[in-house]
Formats: C-alpha cells, structure tokens, sequence
C-alpha cells in the first residue's frame, strides 16, 4: 500500500491505496465519488473522464498514485457554489444528453476543450471530443451544447473558475 | 369551492408540443446518478466471472482449489455446484410448434458453446480479488468443432460429419417461418409473378448480407443481488424489470412475489438490455447461496463478447415488376443466425422483419421465409428496430436497384409503388392495416430541404467530368411497424407475453401528483414527456408531476420498454388512467359546488359550473378526498386512477430520408456531405426529445452502413472485442443533420402519436448504402457489403464491376438531366473505372 494525498472537488483527501489501483476506482469505490462512471477497459471511451490539475485526463488511464499531491476535479465538483457551471446548462439546454451515462465524461472533455479554445469551429469541437464515445445523441446536440457555451462564454469562464478551483 | 379568478382553460398554455428542458437532466450533469454500478450494500461480495475461451468445448475438470484459497475469497461456484437453483434464460417466442430450442443454463457444467461462456464464478470481497482469483481458476476443456459460418450452420447435419452447435440436437436448424399472401389470402402467388416477370419484365435477384453488430450501449450491465429481509431485491441494468422477475420467477422456483426488480438509472440499451442474462441468474443464485447481497459489473470486453449481439441475416431476394418500374411480387429467404441459444425474443426478430419488406409499397403479392440457425457465437436478439432495418435496408436497396434497371430516378419508382395518401387506412399484402400516412408530403419536404435536383445536377456534372470525387445521393423511403403491440397478434405469432402497458395516477393530499408508467426508461426521458401528457390531461404545472418507473414494487405491473412502445402504448395507458381521474372526481367537485354533475366542465385543471364563475381545481377535490370530511353518499374517498392498454393495431412512423455521399474513386474513402431526414411521427409531445431520438437513431444506422461489425476468428474469437476493434462513432465521423417532420397522425391512439425511437436507424442505413452505390454506379459497382469500409469501397470499384455480378449490370444509367435512359456508357464507364481517369 501506498499513502497517497490530493485535492478532490476541493476536499483534501488521504489514503493508503494500491499501486495498481486506476485513479477511476480510488473516486469510485475509496472516496464514492460514483458520478465519474467506467465505460470501457482499453481507454477508448472516455466516460471516466476527470480534470488532473486543470487538464482532461482519462482517469481509467492514471494510476493513483500518480495522482499525489494533485488537484482532481470529478463532475461532482464543477459546479460552483450551486451554480451550474455553463457546460452543463448548456447540455441540459441543447438536450445533449440522453441515458447520461457518458456525459460527465463529455462534459468534463468540453470544459477542457473550451479552456484551451474558447471559439472551436464544429470541426475543432468535433475532433477534441473524438476521444469520448456516446451511443444515445449522435453527437449532433453535443457539438450544439458546446457551441452554446462557447457563446455563453463558457471557455473564459471557465479559465477563471478552474484557476480558482485549482486554488481553493 | 373557491370562486374562479383564474386563466381560463384555454389560455393555459398546453405542455404537449413544448420543448421542455428534461427533468432527468439534473442529476445526470450533476453526477448524482443511481447506476447500478453505484451500489453498495453492507457486507456485499463482489463476483468475477470465468469464461471460456473456446467457442464449443466439452468442459473436462475445473479445480477451484487455488482460487478458493486467495485472500477475502468466500466462495467459487461451478455450473454444478449451483445447478439446483440457477434457473435458466428463457426463449419467450417460440416462433414455430416445432421450433428446436437448446436449454440455456445460466452457467452450463459439461459443454461451452460460445467463447465467452460462463463456467465458474468467484465471489470475494472486493472487485479486484475476484478477478484475480477468478485468473487462478483452472478449467480443462476438449475442444469441439464449432458451427461458426452461418450458411454451412443451415447445411449441416450430423450425417455429415460437418459441426453442430448442439450436437445432440443433430441440426443447427431451429425454425422455419412462412409467410404467403396466396395462403393468408392477402395477396396474389408471388411465384406467378416471378415467373410472369421473367418472360416479360424485371426480375430482380440479389443477396444481401446483415452483418453481425452489438448493440454498445454506454453502461455495461451491472447486477446487485441483496437477499437480505422477506424480498430478494435485485438492481440491474436491464429495460426489462417486470420480465425479469417473470423470468427468475418462473425458472428458480422462487415466488413472483418475494422478488423485487429494479431498474435505477440505466444507461442505454438499444434492445441490448431486453435480456434475462446468465449474468442475473447467477447472481441471483450466489446471493441466496451465500446469504450476502453480491454485485457483478461487466468489463466492456466481457459485455461485447457475452452480452447478445444482433442483426447477422443473410437475405435472398426476389424482386418481379414490370417493365416500366412497378412491383409485381417480392420473395425474400432468409437466414437467421440465433447464436448459441434462442434468446429472449431472439427468434422473433426476423418475423417482426417479416411484415415490413412491402414497406411503403403496393405489391401484389409476397412471400417470406426464414430458417432460423444455431451456430457457436453469442446468441442474437434485438438491437435497435429488431427485424425493421433488416427488411427496410432490403427493400430500398431493391428499389434503388429496380430505378436502375428501369432507368429512372428511384424517387419516382418509388412514387410509382407506394401507397398514396388517400388510400389510408390501407391493408398491406404482408397483412397489416396502416393506419395513416402521407407519403407524398414527406417525400416533398425532404427533397426542398436536401436541394435534390440541384445536388442530382451536380452529380451529373461530376459524373461526365470524370471526376476522381464522385457524389452519390442514396434514399431510403421507410416505413416500420412499432408500439408493440397488440396481445391477441402476439398470440397469434406464438409470443409468450402480451404486449399491453400499465399506468396509474395518484392524486397527493398536497396536489402534487405521481404517476407510475410500467414502461422503464433509459434515456428516453419519460419523466419529462409523461410529465407533459399528465399536466395537460389534468392541468396542473408540469414541475408538480413525478413520474416513478423501474421499480416491481412501486410499478407493480408492466412490460418495460422496447419496440418503440413507451408513448404509444404506455402513453395511452397514462392517458386512459388521467381521464378516470377527472371522472372520479367530477361528483365530488359538483357536491362540494353544490352543482349538478350535468353543469360542469373540466379545464385548465378546474371544474367549471357552466355559466357561472363558480369552479374547483382538481387538486383542491385532492385535498378533499384526502380529509374525506364531505364527500357523497357513497363515494369512494380516492382519486387514484390505473389503467391497463393494449393497443389496437401496431403503429406506422414514416420518413424521408436522403444522403449525399463523395467518394473518392482511387481511395474508397467516404466523406458524408449532407444527411436529411423527413420523419412522420404523428402529434409530437416534445421536439427536443424527438430530435435527440432522430440524431441519435441516425447514428446508428449509419454505423451500421459504415464501421461496425462483428467479427469472429475461424476458431470463433470474437476479433472485436473491445472498442479499440468494435468501432463506434465518434464525434469527428459524424456530421449535423437537418431534420423535419411532416405530420399524419396515428388513429389508433388518442395522442394521433407514433414511436420514434427506433426511426432513424431503420431508415437511415439504406439511405447510405444506397448513397455510395449510387455515387459508383457508373463504375460497374451494384452493391458495397455493409460496413463499408474504404478497402471494400476500393475492391469494389477495382474488381470490374462485379460488385454486384447480377442483372442489374447491364442496365441503363439514368441520365438526371433528361430523366431518361442515359446518355453515360456505363459499360465504357465500367471498364475504365474512373479510377484511371
């Protein structure tokens, strides 16, 4: 076992964990943080995916132990003081979601998106989710949930929010 | 008995038609979910699963010794050790008296018949240690030669020496299915037609093959198992609550009533979750062996090599009309690969095909049968539309093949056959009355917004210019028959269920209201759009309606939700069940108004004294009844209302659907360049719900035409089996779609509604196939097999036309700036290919 000791949704957390054990199993089933799901298990899916000290990562791809000392943010923690962050109304507003099972991955993978690229084409979008899988919408009302917040001025925003996060 | 300064009722803004924000949403964003995955129970064992890896073996030894002793393992169970209690998974359609069905033990002791086959369970207290127990269990197997290839599967025979899938069945043949219009008396002898066809008309014969595909929903299947208290209450993953407990019911012996299913959040299912899983049972008897609730979640892996796969048909058509385009008689055989075992309804899903090969047409005769075959993969059953893509993606490719051969464009071929919309209701040669529709309309608007003949013209200008792009424009004009269904036709086909919906309304002391549908969602948002239909049918806000589902013990009575059902059945049954209501409670709003029941009127949530200003809400008679201080003579003190619906007639959803596709001649790549869809769903109760339904449904269908497929190694590996080999879609191979409706709506409900859900991946594969044959007929090319791949793409450009080595090779092109026959010489354009242009 491996004492390990980070930032969750702002929460300070230790645990001893084993060194094999994925950073998506220590949320789940050390610290119940069930919003972040498992839909695969060769990393294709993207379901899993969690904010690394402000960056998308797969958390079924980083052991963790490699997330000591780190700031993770899951889809439990993004919105901020009750308010939704502007992702996820955007999701709700555009229907972007149907079973759901996937969108705190693809939502997660947008907020970074939008971070990085606060004006994506539907191109740029549509390739920077190209690493996260949905069965139900067709991706079309995804691609529409995240051009809204884009104009909601989700990307800049959220810039600022995770700067904050980081330091809370 | 308040006087009214409220709305009137028609000022109050109707909720069906609104696009609403989904109530399910919140939670959903938020991570506050119920899968079933989530779970955790005091003292619950976890359960690792040993599975086979051969396709047919005879299981010779398995030694649980070391497994048993790893740390915080509490139990390892074979085939044997629970063969008393395990159940087993039951074929719910025999489709023939004399249908050959395997039993299917949840955990077989002696002979493995697929790979992926369970053997031998672990159940320890963490996931992780029983898996890695599960590693240490050791099985001998004796290989058997496996049936694996469909064709050889149907010829097979033990004289032969060639492979059964069960050898002691001593075929791999399950059923024969017949339909005949001559027999049934709906149609002419589609013999004379073919043989009329031949000496003087069309008569076309092509093969096509149905790939095998899986249905990928998002969450694998997940099974919690808690024992503990009077009732063993089992979470899972599934659509299908209510069969479920059926189903373990009826095989382990264990009363219907001290179980309880739930379905919490469910994350997709596509027909993938309308399952009675070896998975359940085994939990369910681990869980009772050991007296512990126990969970099982699949890997992604284990879920695409054992969780049922769907479509795999080859299909054998024959297509008579005449000369100038018009359908004299279709024969269609088909074979029909089950896998290993007759799943639930597995058998069923090419007869619920069987009635839609006629589609939207006119023929005037048909015949359809099918052989049903065992081979050693995982077994078959419904993937979204369930026999309807397979006979749609049939039929349009024919219709497509029959405009070529006549020369025209396939629109018009199309026009020429179909049912025209004042010949509603229409009885179909296949034996279905259609209720409403409107071709025409449909067809009109989904060529305005695709800029058909603009895109046809360019088409033509690539074509002459020898471009090494070409663009193809595929239509699929589809129809399929959903809300499923009647229970007397059920039981006319052999079904083992009926196929009505429960519903109840319970008016709360408070006003608030819950409804309990015995439809089970996941994903379709039935909170929100059941919400809908109850605040207008008793006119109260649509935030204070609840809407409860997935539960035995709270929806008591239900047949769960596939087939595009929930609305259209399940819907009417909520319908039915709000009106008692107000019936119910029409005599105490007149004794509480001092009114006669003859004078009042409900609206807008209240009942009015005509004439007056004098009125109750209906929540305000809630509250009443609740005290029941002042009710009738007689009266009972409940407002709560349930209804049962079994539906009438099947429901009819139609489309246009229409495909613009370039392909690049020297690479078979594909590039989709525009997707339009023109749906006629009937009355509408959420268009956002619809379009994320149309979208969504696209998507697969086109997947299908495109990138999945299933596929196994000689040796019956299943090759991709996980999504590094099983391709998806992703974002950036899809496009934005342009969709719109037209509308006729259903008779047979009191909504005017139809299903929705399976719309789009019926009608949108052929649209695609038909696109990229299109955009290469010129080459020689008469058919791409499904998925079509750029190097299949390629092959067929490159192997002279032989893409389709059929009739239809020496037939005209149709030339889009005339109309008529072309001018292009196709065989010119065969032999040179643009490829070497």
């Amino acid at each position: 076992m491996t004492r390990i000791s980070l930032t969750v949704d702002g929460a300070r957390v230790s645990d001893d964990v084993e060194p094999r054990t994925l950073l998506v199993h220590y949320l789940r089933e050390t610290l119940g943080k069930t919003g972040t799901v498992i839909g695969c298990d060769t990393s294709n899916c993207g379901a899993c995916t969690v904010h690394l000290d402000g960056h998308s990562v797969k958390s079924c791809n980083v052991l963790a132990v490699q997330a000591d000392g780190a700031e993770v943010t899951t889809i439990e923690g993004l919105a901020q003081d009750g308010r939704l962050h502007p992702v996820q109304e955007a999701f709700r507003e555009c229907h972007g979601l149907q079973c759901g099972f996937c969108t705190p991955g693809m939502i997660m993978q947008s907020v970074d998106l939008l971070n990085e690229n606060p004006n994506p084409t539907e191109e740029e979008i549509r390739l920077g989710l190209e690493g996260n899988l949905c069965r139900c919408t067709g991706y079309h009302n995804i691609v529409k949930a995240v051009q809204h917040a884009a104009a909601q001025g989700a990307g800049t925003a959220t810039a600022a929010g995770a700067g904050a996060g980081a330091g809370a | 008995m308040t006087a009214t300064q409220e709305r009137p009722a028609d000022e109050v803004e109707r909720e069906i038609g609104r696009e609403r924000r989904r109530k399910e949403d919140q939670r959903l964003i938020t991570g506050r979910t119920r899968w079933t995955d989530n779970l955790t129970l005091p003292g619950m064992l976890h359960l690792a699963m040993v599975r086979s890896p051969f396709a047919h073996a005879r299981i010779t030894g398995i030694d649980t010794t070391a497994a048993k002793q790893a740390t915080n393992v509490v139990g390892v169970f074979t085939g044997a050790d629970l063969a008393d209690s395990l159940g087993a998974c039951i074929n719910a359609w025999a489709i023939t008296t004399d249908q050959v069905t395997p039993d299917h033990p949840p955990m077989p002791a002696d002979r493995v018949t697929f790979a992926g086959e369970i053997v031998a369970v672990v159940a320890a207290r963490s996931a992780a240690e029983a898996r890695d127990a599960a590693e240490l269990v050791d099985v001998e197997y004796d290989e058997l030669p496996a049936a694996l290839d469909l064709k050889e599967a149907a010829e097979a025979t033990a004289d032969t020496g060639a492979a059964l899938a069960h050898p002691e069945l001593g075929t791999n043949r399950s059923a024969y299915w017949v339909f005949d219009s001559a027999e049934a008396g709906t149609g002419g002898d589609v013999e004379e037609a073919i043989a009329q066809a031949r000496t003087d008309g069309i008569l076309l014969e092509r093969e096509y093959r149905q790939q095998r595909l899986i249905p990928a929903f998002m969450e694998p299947r997940s099974v919690v198992v808690d024992p503990t208290g009077e009732q063993i209450t089992v979470w899972s993953a599934t659509q299908i609550p209510h069969i479920l407990r059926f189903a373990i019911a009826a095989t382990t012996g264990v009363p219907e009533s001290k179980i309880r299913v739930i379905a919490p959040d469910v994350g997709g299912g596509f027909g993938g979750k309308l399952q009675q899983t070896p998975e359940e049972m085994i939990a369910f008897a681990v869980a009772r062996r050991l007296g512990k609730p126990v969970k099982y979640t699949e890997t992604r892996s284990e879920s695409l090599m054992s969780a049922h796969h769907g479509r795999d048909q080859w299909q054998r058509l024959t297509l008579a009309a005449t000369k100038d385009g018009r359908v004299t008689g279709l024969k269609v055989d088909l074979l029909a690969d089950l896998g290993a075992y007759v799943a639930i309804v597995g058998g069923g899903v090419p007869v619920l095909g069987a009635f839609m090969f006629n589609a939207i047409y006119k023929f005037p005769a048909y015949r359809f049968q099918c052989q049903t075959v065992l081979t050693n993969k995982v077994w078959t059953d419904a993937y979204r539309g369930a026999g309807r893509p397979e006979a749609t993606y049939a039929i349009e490719r024919l219709m497509d093949e029959l405009a070529a051969e006549v020369g025209e464009d396939p629109l018009a071929v199309r026009e020429r056959n179909w049912i025209k919309h004042e010949e509603f209701p229409f009885q179909t040669v296949a034996g279905l009355e259609y209720d409403s529709g409107n071709y025409e309309a449909a067809t009109a608007r989904a060529k305005e917004l695709f800029g058909y003949d603009e895109l046809r013209a360019e088409q033509q200008r690539r074509r002459e210019s020898g471009d090494r792009v070409q663009l193809g424009i595929g239509i699929s004009t589809f129809t399929e028959m959903c809300g499923l269904a009647p229970s007397r036709v059920l039981g006319q086909l052999n079904y083992g269920a009926g196929g009505w919906e429960h519903a109840s309304v319970r008016m709360l002391a408070t006003g608030k209201v819950e409804v309990v549908t015995g439809a089970s969602a996941h994903g379709q948002g039935h909170e929100t759009a059941f919400s809908q239909i109850v605040a207008d049918r008793l006119g109260v806000p649509f935030d204070d309606v609840e809407v409860l589902h997935g539960d035995t013990q709270i929806s008591h009575k239900g047949l769960d939700t596939y087939g595009s059902r929930s609305l259209v059945v399940g819907g009417e049954a909520l319908v039915r069940a709000a009106d008692k209501v107000v019936e119910k409670a029409k005599p105490i709003a007149a004794h509480l108004l001092e009114a006669s029941v003859d004078d009042l009127e409900f609206g807008g949530g209240r009942f009015h004294v005509r004439g007056t200003d004098q009125g109750i809400a209906i929540t305000e008679i809630a509250t009443a009844v609740f005290a029941a201080h002042n009710l009738p003579d007689g009266v009972e003190p409940t407002l709560d209302s349930e209804a049962t619906y079994d539906p009438v007639n099947f429901n009819f959803p139609h489309g246009t659907h229409l495909c613009a596709m370039e392909v690049d001649t020297e690479t078979g790549a594909l590039s989709m360049r525009k997707y339009v869809c023109v749906d006629d769903i009937g009355n509408i109760i959420n268009p956002l719900i619809v379009s994320g339904q149309v979208h969504g449904g696209l998507v697969q269908g086109i997947a299908q035409a495109l990138w999945e497929e299933a596929v196994y190694d000689d040796s019956g590996t299943l090759v991709s089996g996980s999504f590094v080999d099983y391709l998806l879609p992703t974002a950036a191979d899809t496009i934005s779609f342009e969709i719109d409706h037209t509308t006729s709506p259903a008779t047979t409900n009191s909504l005017g509604t139809k299903g929705v859900g399976e719309a789009g991946t019926i009608a949108s594969t052929p649209a695609v196939v038909n696109a990229v044959v299109d955009a290469l007929r010129p080459l020689g090319v008469h058919d791409v097999q499904m998925p079509c791949t750029p190097e299949r793409v390629w092959r067929a450009i490159n192997s002279s036309g032989s893409g389709g080595a059929t009739e239809g090779a020496a037939a005209p092109h149709f030339d889009a700036s005339t109309g008529m026959e072309g001018t292009v010489d196709r065989t010119a354009g065969a032999q040179d290919g643009g490829t070497d242009a």
